[in-house]
């Protein structure tokens, strides 16, 4: 009968042991925030091999696409979310997801105390640049808006830096 | 949804990250296990009648608990109705992610961490203290030993 919810919580539950295990051991928020980013990125490296037996989505051609994909397929399939999605008008290559609910917050209602800069949820801006990399687009990848830091929604910035070039190409510089 | 690898895939990494500095990092990462049982087990029991005994509550760990977090039952329970428990998992599903060559039976231990915690977590949970260790007798199925204290 629970199972199934069971087995997603479990996912959370281990995400907020975690949090709450490298909060004892890092005193300073942007220690705990770059740890839980690099496990995000060691995740995404390998997570976007999972992602692309279990999606056969075709190749992406822009940015855009392949930022919908993230939201509308990967998002949907590893978190049950689809957050929306939309691009800046003044910086080129920068788009914002937008994180209606978030799975790895629900049993979270603020962040601990003396934790203001905590990025709850960094490991996503890991996993997403991981995996990003995987398929030869370089980005960066962070949270602009935060629920738990008093903001009105949760939205992540992605911005797409210069392709990552071939080693071939490179030989003829 | 049901089927997310996302779990296993933060334990694989919590894993590596955690056991840079192996001693402390077993503890810690048996520790972070402890947690989650604790929280999964509450969450399990909510809607079931207490148990009877500790035979039972040994019984609810090999079934709901393994389904929910290794998607298969225990492979066989064994007592010596004295508080020391043998579970057997044949396939146990994190070990299936690593290979099956002999070098990787020397890494099981930070592989096992997690799940020891997590079953001294359920029990904790249940009012039961205890001590639980692991062994990898051959890839990819593990023993783990439960002995519950008398108080």
């Amino acid at each position: 009968g629970c199972c199934n919810s069971c087995r997603r919580e479990l996912f959370v539950l281990t995400y907020g042991a975690l949090v709450a295990q490298l909060c004892k051991d890092y005193e300073k928020d942007e220690d705990v925030n770059k740890y839980l980013d690099r496990m995000g990125y060691d995740i995404g490296i390998r997570l976007v091999e999972d992602f692309l037996a279990r999606s056969a989505v075709k190749k992406c051609r822009s940015y855009s696409e392949t930022v919908d994909m993230i939201a509308q397929v990967a998002f949907k399939m590893y978190l049950g979310i689809t957050p929306s999605v939309s691009r800046s008008n003044t910086t080129e290559n920068e788009f914002f997801l937008i994180l209606e609910n978030n799975p790895l917050v629900d049993f979270v209602e603020e962040l601990p105390a003396g934790r203001t800069s905590l990025c709850y949820c960094n490991i996503l801006c890991g996993v997403i640049r991981g995996a990003l990399e995987m398929v030869h687009l370089a980005a960066e990848v962070n949270f602009i808006q935060d629920r738990l830091k008093g903001d009105d929604f949760t939205e992540i910035g992605i911005t797409f830096l210069k392709k990552l070039e071939d080693k071939k190409h490179k030989r003829n510089k | 949804m049901a089927d997310s690898p996302l779990f296993q895939a933060l334990h694989m990494e919590m894993a590596h990250a955690l056991c840079e500095e192996q001693e402390k990092g077993l503890s810690v990462l048996e520790g972070v296990g402890f947690r989650v049982g604790q929280g999964l087990s509450e969450r399990l029991t909510k809607e079931m009648p207490s148990f009877k005994d500790e035979l039972d509550v040994l019984k609810f760990l090999c079934k709901d608990l393994w389904v929910t977090v290794f998607k298969k039952q225990v492979d066989n329970l064994r007592t010596n109705h004295q508080g020391t428990y043998m579970l057997q998992d044949n396939q146990f599903l994190l070990l299936t992610q690593l290979s099956n060559g002999k070098q990787y039976v020397e890494e099981a231990p930070k592989f096992l961490a997690f799940t020891c915690g997590l079953v001294r977590g359920a029990l904790s949970n249940l009012g039961f203290d205890s001590t639980v260790t692991a062994e990898v007798p051959v890839m990819p199925s593990c023993k783990f030993q439960v002995v519950i204290q008398k108080s």
